[in-house]
């Protein structure tokens, strides 16, 4: 078993905007190129030009159907990587302590050296966040990009992790979410953003900014066009007064 | 708490080379990081014009692709029949005598006996000059079966369409509305848009029978028919007439409106426009009553303008479109049914329309002149916005669909002002500023100008004396007579057929035809190996070039192996199709970050080195040695026009933009900037560019024309009204007369809409299918690169709610699917966002055994599959005993998207089905396993 820390200085994490999200795997496969070259690298692949390819992936995006009572089905494309939990059961779980959760900033990591792939952790994530890299048989996690987000390598801008600096439509965001202040905090605040499966208890840092409200959902301001003719001769006699009336 | 020691600042790389992506036709630049010498991480460049630091799926996997197993190793030369796969390495030095001996007799006797076609080329600009040189009439890219329709109907209408051409004001719009828009093209910028747009909470429509990635974010999605989207933009064009909401100010000065229509049925001019003894557009000032040129200072053309004269009426443009557009067949509640979209509906929509565009209009204080002379205080914006793609342009009916869209932009008077849709440099470029098609042939000379152009008239279709086809793919005939993107899915049908002629060689560059970039796969299989009564090949010779052992590869009896994108120089060319945006213009190149290490040679170095030895014009020196040693060299001293090449940034000594000599050092210059030249446009400049004299002035300087060529938008395209009276009996060059009335019909100067169910036999086949390409492949590439397949490694055929419920569907079925031309059988999935009588799959996962270096039970083999064995390039016999084209009459777009289908049922066979025998692998198998790390 491994303690938490009881907390930690800052809480570091993402904000998803659900409302924006196109699905279209940017950050999966962003996640994929910089984590296989850097911190706990690499993430291997098996059979990747064969009959049933599967490879460690840090985050996946899933796509689901939303059919209401009413309307129109929805999709709701749905990435999904570590939540960085504040109550991370993955990490309570961890019989060798390989797995824990900084007091600086909140992440989750694995130490590797430590971890003897056992699988718990992946078990007790209610989430599903966690890949047993088949090839060296250690757990692999989304890290923040701890080696981006404080690397002084990298252009200040850059300190931010792999899948928000490539997001094309904006919808990844990255920050505090300990500090009230911090813009991905104010976003949540704003936009109602949710905490996924609350119920659970685990305490989620990363966090889902719903889809706005869709089709018949909305509130129709404009109302239908006034008509000023219904046939052509109709028309060119407004057109006629109109042109008079603008000169 | 013992937390372990970790580097937070590892060294990123040893270094970051700075080019564009090719993973797609996006054309984003890209931050490679190397390692050790070798491509280690690929990221968005942030200074880039296009992607300004993102970076898709496909860009971020360049490095799976850079490395892909299937990369062609040498040249080869095959030594088996064709399709099995069987080659044997050959040097260069072979491959260039082969191909010469092939390519020499033919350009001395018959030059058009070579057919060129080029798929999805991204140098066109210098293909078809090498095109040119050879003297063949017969080249083109890939447009005819892309979306030559948006294209071709934007240039007519307003002088650009979107993409390369134009793009919604992401930063201004207030409601942005999508046609037909999966993944096809601008793919950064339009997912970067709609972030923008979705943040600050403007209303995002998606138009679309599919509700997926970007329709699946839309605040409000309309599931049309597919195929009526024409329908439904003309109803709102009807709603918008009916109330008056038009920018009648913007319609009266900037566009053909006002211009009178010749109203004398007696006329040979009867329909077109009318003109004064300068040749300038004729108006009705409404100052004084009386007719007037066009652009004369201080003239106030009239909308409702007419002209008695001799007993005859002459009317303004606007008075046609009135009368046409406030018909009742296009009022909602007639057209609510064939489009799927309740009248209801469409007046909301038409209303909101209105609403955002006049009621919530944008003014900016920024004067400017117009090509009048006269002043304007602000720039007047109408903030709805439009993007469309190949959902709307893959129909028989596309490129009239496409002008109605463009003319609901440019009635609401969105088109070139803020918050509408705005044109990026070199264009806007009206019709005229575009050459016309050349089709004359000399044996042992160049053909007498480009290829691919616009027609205005019967006078310039591409016919021969006798009236025959000039071109192999009958591009420019009365078939389909504004073909501006030649037809490449017709050449090898046509050159197998030997109609109109037959032809020698079959030379092509990364194009699938064996594949997924045709119609009627197996067909055309088929023709490539197809043997005559002496036993030799119908189509005789066949050179292709291409990076990866694709399936066509097979086919092909002399391979020129390309390299990956990492590992070559190239052009994004403001004489081709370049890479700028609304307030900037941008070329870019790539480079060889790094040199490839098996024997092969970027295709267009290898075309200067053939261009050389068969001494074609532009490729020699005057005593007759090859002129420029590889692409780069072209790149850098090619003079297209005076002080204007390939590159328009640091030329001369480095600090002349647009216009200069050539510079040697302009490839290092690039390459210092990031792999990229911009400049932005001045902020005066940046609206009303069709008739803003200061941008009109801006482009001159930058080369992008050679004199101020203000013009007005063709909401009537008078081209088309010239082919629609040569089909009425006007003039000397006459169609035959099994298409006089097709053309009578579908060439109407104002926009219309047909229906193109009964030619597919709907009442028989009546379920619509569609293919859509995913946001993380491009065509045919995705699936030999490890990490996309992991993606998007499986197709089922996605069917709705009802459709389900009426087959008894179970997860894990399979069901028969049937056109008027073939059969397949595939896996079923459920979708419920979906139209209720629409099916579709992915767009090219389905593989071919032995290809793509894949093993021979990946799932793109078993259970992948092509919707193209279901359509054919000619249309379902209709008794008339003529095969009809499967393409738009207009334009000669292959009409993917009018397939009709049948759906059943059925056990599930052991792979899909039809399942094609393997090929041999000429480069082997992929790795088991991949531990992808570069440095230490």
């Amino acid at each position: 078993m491994t303690t938490l820390p009881t907390q930690t200085d800052k809480k570091l994490g993402l904000v998803i905007d659900l409302d924006t999200c196109v699905g279209c795997h940017a950050c999966v496969v962003s996640c994929k190129g910089w984590n296989t070259e850097n911190y706990g690298a690499p993430l291997s692949d098996q059979n990747p030009y064969g009959a049933d390819p599967s490879g460690t992936f840090l985050n996946r995006v899933h796509s689901y159907e939303v059919t209401p009572d009413e309307g129109a089905a929805m999709t709701v494309h749905f990435p999904k990587s570590c939540l960085h939990c504040e109550d991370a059961p993955c990490v309570t779980v961890c019989p060798t302590g390989a797995s824990y959760k900084r007091v600086e900033d909140g992440i989750v990591l694995v130490n590797e050296s430590d971890c003897i792939g056992c699988g718990l952790c992946a078990w007790a994530c209610p989430y599903g966040a966690r890949e047993l890299d088949q090839a060296e048989g250690v757990m692999k996690k989304c890290t923040l990009c701890v080696d981006r987000i404080y690397n002084e390598n990298l252009p200040e801008i850059d300190r931010q992790p792999a899948c928000v600096r490539t997001c094309p439509a904006g919808a990844r965001h990255f920050g505090d979410l300990g500090d009230e202040n911090s813009d991905v905090s104010k976003l949540v605040a704003e936009r109602g953003g949710m905490d996924l499966m609350p119920e659970l208890g685990t305490k989620p840092v990363n966090k889902y900014l719903p889809p706005r409200p869709k089709d018949d959902q909305i509130d129709i301001l404009a109302p239908f066009l006034e008509t000023v003719a219904e046939e052509p001769q109709g028309f060119l006699g407004w057109l006629d007064k109109t042109l008079e009336r603008i000169g | 708490m013992n937390q372990p020691v970790i580097d937070l600042s590892p060294k990123v790389s040893d270094e970051i080379r700075k080019t564009t992506c090719y993973m797609c036709a996006c054309r984003c630049g890209i931050n490679v990081h190397m390692k050790e010498g070798k491509v280690a991480y690929i990221e968005g460049n942030r200074d880039h014009p296009v992607n300004q630091g993102v970076l898709c799926a496909k860009g971020s996997a360049g490095i799976m692709q850079h490395n892909a197993p299937s990369r062609l190793k040498a040249p080869m030369k095959r030594v088996g029949p064709r399709g099995s796969g069987e080659f044997e390495t050959i040097t260069w030095e072979e491959a260039y005598d082969i191909a010469e001996g092939v390519l020499r007799p033919i350009r001395e006797t018959a030059p058009e006996k070579l057919a060129f076609f080029t798929g999805r080329d991204q140098s066109q600009s210098f293909t078809s000059l090498w095109a040119q040189g050879f003297g063949t009439p017969n080249y083109a890219a890939h447009g005819g079966f892309c979306s030559v329709n948006m294209a071709a109907a934007g240039i007519y209408t307003m002088g650009g369409a979107f993409w390369e051409f134009g793009q919604p004001d992401w930063d201004r719009t207030k409601m942005v509305m999508i046609f037909g828009v999966a993944e096809d093209h601008d793919s950064n910028p339009i997912k970067m848009g709609l972030g923008k747009v979705k943040a600050r909470g403007a209303k995002v429509y998606g138009v679309n029978p599919i509700r997926s990635g970007y329709n699946a974010v839309a605040d409000e999605w309309v599931g049309i028919t597919p195929g009526t989207d024409g329908l439904f933009i003309l109803s709102m064009v009807h709603e918008l007439f009916k109330a008056g909401k038009l920018d009648l100010d913007y319609l009266a000065q900037f566009t053909n409106a006002p211009v009178l229509v010749n109203g004398d049925e007696n006329s040979e001019d009867f329909g077109l426009l009318m003109r004064d003894a300068n040749n300038k557009l004729m108006v009705i000032d409404r100052a004084t009553g009386k007719p007037a040129a066009f652009d004369a200072m201080g003239v106030k053309p009239d909308l409702a303008g007419s002209l008695r004269e001799a007993g005859v009426t002459h009317r303004s443009v606007f008075q046609h479109m009135a009368e046409k557009y406030l018909d009742p067949q296009y009022a909602p509640e007639a057209v609510a049914e064939r489009t799927g979209i309740s009248a209801e509906r469409i007046k909301r929509i038409a209303a909101e329309l209105a609403d955002v565009a006049f009621n919530q209009a944008i003014e900016l204080d920024r004067e400017w002149t117009d090509f009048r002379g006269h002043k304007h205080d602000k720039m007047i914006g109408r903030p709805v916005s439009f993007h469309a793609m190949r959902g709307i342009s893959a129909h028989a009916n596309g490129f009239q669909t496409c002008r109605s869209l463009h003319v609901l932009q440019i009635i609401l008077g969105s088109v070139e002002t803020p918050g509408g849709m705005r044109f990026k440099p070199p264009y806007p470029k009206p019709p005229e500023a575009h050459p016309k098609p050349h089709y004359g042939v000399t044996p042992g000379q160049a053909l007498d100008g480009p290829h691919l152009g616009f027609t205005h008239g019967p006078d310039d279709l591409a016919l021969k004396e006798d009236g025959s086809p000039a071109r192999i793919d009958k591009a420019f005939t009365w078939e389909n007579p504004m073909s501006s993107h030649g037809m490449m899915h017709m050449v090898i049908s046509n050159a197998h057929a030997g109609n109109p002629y037959k032809i020698d060689t079959l030379f092509m560059y990364m194009a699938n035809m064996s594949w997924n970039s045709s119609m009627n796969t197996r067909g055309v299989i088929e023709m490539l190996t197809d043997k005559d009564d002496d036993g030799n090949y119908v189509i005789p010779n066949i050179i292709y070039s291409d990076a990866y052992s694709s399936e066509m590869v097979a086919y092909a009896d002399l391979i020129l192996p390309d390299t990956t994108y990492l590992e070559r120089h190239d052009c994004i060319s403001l004489l081709d199709r370049p890479i700028c945006e609304a307030d900037a213009v941008a070329d870019a190149i790539r480079w060889p970050v790094v040199e490839p290490d098996r024997d092969v040679k970027g295709f267009q170095s290898a075309l200067c080195d053939l261009g050389g030895r068969l001494g074609l014009p532009g490729f020699v020196n005057e005593d007759g040695s090859q002129k420029y040693k590889d692409y780069a060299d072209y790149i850098t001293n090619h003079i297209r026009r005076p002080g204007v090449g390939p590159l328009a940034g640091f030329r001369g000594d480095g600090d002349d933009h647009g216009r200069g000599d050539s510079n040697p050092e302009q490839l290092d210059r690039y390459i210092e900037n990031g792999g990229f030249w911009m400049e932005h446009v001045p902020e005066e400049a940046a609206f009303y560019k069709p008739w803003n004299m200061d941008y009109q002035d801006w482009a001159v300087k930058k080369s992008f024309f050679d004199k101020p060529m203000p013009y007005l938008f063709n909401l009537y395209v008078e081209p088309m009204r010239r082919f629609q009276l040569a089909a009425e009996g006007v003039g000397t060059r006459q169609p035959p007369e099994h298409l006089r009335e097709r053309i009578k019909q579908t060439m109407d100067p104002l926009p219309i809409w047909y229906s193109n169910e009964d030619e597919n036999k709907a009442d028989e086949y009546p379920i619509t299918a569609l293919t859509q390409r995913p946001m993380a492949m491009y065509h045919s590439w995705g699936s030999q690169n490890a990490w996309l397949r992991q993606i998007h490694g499986h197709n089922p055929l996605y069917v709705p709610q009802k459709i389900w419920d009426d087959n008894n569907f179970a997860e894990g079925d399979w069901a028969k699917v049937t056109s008027p031309h073939g059969e397949i059988t595939v896996p079923v999935a459920l979708q419920a966002a979906l139209n209720s009588n629409t099916v579709w799959t992915w767009n090219a996962i389905g593989k071919r055994k032995g290809a793509w270096a894949l093993d021979e039970d990946a799932p793109e083999t078993t259970k992948g599959f092509l919707l193209n064995h279901l359509i054919h390039e000619l249309l379902p016999p209709k008794g008339d005993g003529l095969r009809w084209a499967n393409s738009d009459p207009i334009t000669g777009q292959a009409a993917w998207f009018d397939l009709k289908v049948r759906i059943v049922k059925t056990t599930a066979p052991a792979e899909s089905q039809p399942n094609m025998p393997p090929q041999k692998s000429p480069v082997g198998k992929g790795p088991s396993h991949l531990e992808w790390k570069v440095g230490k």
